[in-house]
């Protein structure tokens, strides 16, 4: 018989937790899951070495383990921190935590366009919900902002550095996905971007993730670029045999009547994808022949691509037609015939200024 | 005059060069260490002699390199930091310029102590002409037998390579440093690991600054505990303070840990006093990154004690009213500076050198910077001064490197000791664009500590 591993006991918010040495915190928070998971941009459980960097998921460890129970003496990264036996975490429980985070928010917001109204991203951005979560109503930033030129990395993929945050997810994704990465950061601080280093076009069969894994609309598909918004397009799960090895197939097509407008990798909670998926399924599969359709894709319900689509829903009853048992509703008055107002003879726009109840009276 | 272990041989002529370092008592260290101690022993002594990282942070370098992981059939490495970077520091470029064996010495007996077979000296870009200084100093070492092969025959292999850097201050950083090394981005780790346990090329590595290994040889030359006469308390033995700003000489001065800031000031030995007969306003006693005093708290703590040039006294206070010792660079301004646009200049600076990876970092430090210039070019806000407070705050400990917290405290310390200087540029827009606030209270003699009742 195997031998039994122990588990490490964890609390975080106060719920505890068994899980695997080696867990980071923020994957303890999501095995317990709800409000107490610390929330991501950057780090982004498939790729390896990501997180650390965005600083929205810092936690305070009030106690550090069962053997060793100092705190840490600053706000840690749960996305990069592995817990200890006995360790304490308080998240939404500590106010210095929750200030913490607003100040990142701030910042990561300090020099983002909030062009949500023209973003293809905009209901399914996570620097949107975030700030709706945690950020505040206006910003204290009154300098012009950094702007940049967008740039077609290849007739498939648009970078719109202005709405970047830097999470490196996409490098990491080139360089553990595709052979060869081909664009990476140029410059530093405030400067830095993620660019090709002489305008090269990235061209290799995963490369359509880095659209996937970028948390806002700073990658963002050509073929679906401005066609139409998220939350209007009905997500079905869909799968086809692909001819790329390496690729699972398994996808979620976003179909308006029988046409289908994007096609993404599949993703979960955390707006993870489940499994990647190739460049030819992602762009070049659009007709719904090629697919063979599972059904309606469930995403969370608090989502705004939920709004407008009906599974699951119960319509309310009617509940006139039973109290009145038959019967048709009687008639009391008709406003119409009481009321001033309805004098078809004035004309509107002839009143000077807005109408009043006196431009009615007879 | 004070006591010199690293610069007592400065002044020979020639000491650049081997033969008259080695027959002014060079190699007796690297000589003594690896025939007649061992590792061990080398460790012990340096344990003993108490002591701290000379490049800032003054970590106990003994406790450091006990650290170091030993796992079989995996290379140990040492790094020398000589990306001295910091605004205000400036010693080492003397040390590596002036006498390079002597950093070469230490760096044989420190990767014998460590059991290293290769060292690696990473230095900063804009010193150009240095690399080859260092480079004619390793060859005739190697030539003399004290690098290479079987090292006085006594098994130790040692080769040193020297690396230039590329003109950022973040890769002064240890993690920064060993991913520029490898040939990639210098941006820093994320840790845990720390290089001790996953440094460079994912083995254990030990970062020294280029004073603390030098600061070695003299260790194991009087040995460890001959060197702990030498200083105060826990701050034992010498340290390179630059000395730079409004006074009559500046320079790298070497100075033993137990003399006031008032004498390092004021003394023809050192300082010679505020140019042109002004009086000082401020100083910032450790590099552009610690917090800057006005003149009453840096010659006296809060306490009314006679504040020190030491680890200990000159963080006395805390960061309310005390300040530390940094790197020793040592920055004096007299009445006529402007603590505003001295803020700034540093803001710009961390603006400018921060990697971009983390957000608070990246986004805050521009943010200080731009309203900074609005206060000292006349179109601030009394509430630009609350918002830089709070954007200082939201940085502080929320970086995943010390560069976040070192942008933030020179902003902290302008804004908590001289709030009455910034409160007049943003009231006199006008009048601050042609002068200066001046000296004002800042060196007003304390009222004295009264205990509570």
């Amino acid at each position: 018989m195997a031998e039994e591993k122990k588990l490490f006991k964890v609390k975080i918010d106060n719920i505890s937790v068994e899980v695997e040495p080696g867990t980071t915190i923020l994957n303890a928070a999501r095995q317990i899951g709800g409000e107490i998971v610390p929330p991501a941009m950057c780090y982004y459980s498939k790729l390896q070495g990501s997180g650390g960097k965005c600083r929205t998921c810092l936690v305070k460890v009030s106690k550090g383990s069962d053997a060793d129970p100092r705190p840490m003496p600053k706000l840690v990264a749960s996305c990069r921190t592995t817990v200890m036996d006995g360790m304490e975490v308080s998240n939404i429980t500590s106010p210095e935590v929750l200030e913490a985070r607003k100040g990142v928010v701030e910042f990561l917001l300090l020099n983002h366009p909030l062009d949500c109204p023209v973003c293809d991203q905009a209901g399914e951005c996570h620097l949107q919900d975030l700030s709706y979560e945690h950020g505040a109503d206006s910003t204290r930033y009154e300098f012009k902002r950094r702007t940049f030129d967008k740039v077609d990395l290849g007739d498939k993929i648009k970078l719109h550095m202005t709405r970047c945050i830097l999470c490196y997810r996409c490098v990491y994704t080139a360089d553990q996905l595709t052979e060869k990465r081909e664009h990476g950061i140029l410059g530093r601080g405030d400067a830095s971007e993620i660019s090709t280093y002489i305008s090269q076009s990235l061209d290799n069969d995963f490369i359509g993730n880095v659209i996937d894994v970028c948390p806002v609309g700073a990658l963002t598909d050509q073929t679906f670029r401005f066609k139409n918004r998220v939350w209007f397009l009905k997500p079905v799960d869909a799968h086809r045999d692909c001819e790329n090895p390496k690729c699972c197939g398994k996808t979620v097509l976003w179909m308006r009547g029988n046409e289908i407008f994007r096609v993404t990798a599949r993703k979960d909670k955390y707006g993870e994808v489940e499994a990647f998926i190739c460049d030819t399924c992602r762009f070049d599969k659009k007709d719904v022949k090629d697919w063979i359709i599972e059904g309606p894709r469930k995403i969370e319900r608090h989502s705004v691509i939920s709004q407008g689509h009906y599974v699951n829903t119960v319509k309310p009853k009617d509940a006139l037609v039973e109290v009145l048992d038959g019967r048709q509703p009687k008639l009391l008055f008709n406003i119409h015939s009481e009321s001033q107002v309805n004098r078809p003879d004035i004309d509107l726009s002839k009143i000077h200024g807005p109408a009043h109840s006196d431009d009615f009276k007879k | 005059m004070g006591r010199k272990l690293l610069l007592d041989k400065a002044h020979i002529e020639g000491i650049r060069y081997y033969d008259t370092y080695r027959s002014n008592g060079g190699y007796a260290a690297a000589e003594k260490a690896l025939k007649t101690m061992g590792p061990d022993a080398v460790l012990e002594e340096v344990k003993k002699s108490g002591l701290r990282g000379r490049g800032g942070a003054g970590f106990p370098t003994g406790l450091k390199w006990s650290f170091i992981a030993k796992p079989e059939g995996v290379p140990r490495y040492l790094v020398c930091n000589a990306d001295e970077s910091e605004p205000g520091t400036f010693k080492d470029r003397y040390l590596m310029e002036f006498i390079p064996h002597l950093l070469i010495e230490g760096l044989i007996i420190s990767s014998f102590a460590l059991g290293a077979n290769s060292a690696y000296i990473y230095i900063r870009g804009e010193y150009a002409w240095i690399p080859d200084i260092l480079e004619q100093a390793i060859a005739e070492a190697k030539n003399k037998g004290w690098l290479g092969k079987n090292i006085l025959g006594t098994g130790f292999d040692l080769e040193i390579y020297v690396q230039r850097g590329a003109g950022a201050y973040i890769c002064g950083e240890e993690t920064a440093l060993i991913e520029s090394l490898e040939g990639k981005r210098g941006n820093p780790r994320i840790k845990p690991p720390f290089p001790a346990v996953k440094g460079l090329w994912q083995c254990p590595t030990v970062v020294n600054n280029v004073e603390t290994l030098a600061a070695v040889v003299p260790i194991i030359n009087i040995g460890g505990d001959e060197y702990i006469k030498y200083g105060t308390g826990k701050s034992t033995g010498t340290k390179l303070i630059s000395a730079c700003g409004n006074i009559n000489k500046p320079g790298v001065y070497e100075i033993e840990m137990n003399i006031s800031v008032e004498e390092f000031i004021y003394s023809d030995e050192y300082c010679g006093g505020i140019k042109n007969n002004k009086r000082l306003k401020a100083c910032i006693p450790g590099g552009s990154s610690v917090p800057v005093l006005p003149a009453n708290l840096l010659l006296k703590t809060a306490k009314g004690e006679t504040r020190m040039m030491t680890y200990e006294s000159l963080a006395d206070g805390g960061f309310a009213t005390g300040s530390m010792l940094g790197s020793g660079g040592f920055i004096v301004m007299d009445e006529d500076q402007c603590i505003v646009r001295n803020t700034l200049t540093f803001a710009r600076f961390y603006h400018h050198e921060s990697c971009g990876q983390c957000s608070p970092c990246r986004e805050g430090t521009g943010w200080m910077e731009k309203v900074l210039k609005n206060i000292e070019y006349g179109k601030g806000k009394m509430s630009d001064i609350d918002l830089l407070w709070d954007i200082q705050r939201k940085i502080e400990g929320n970086t995943i490197c010390p560069l976040g917290d070192a942008a933030a405290w020179p902003v902290a310390a302008a804004i908590r000791h001289f709030r009455d200087e910034f409160e007049w540029h943003v009231a006199h827009p006008q009048e601050a664009l042609t002068r200066n606030f001046g000296l004002a209270h800042y060196a007003d003699p304390l009222p004295a500590p009264v205990a509570a009742v």
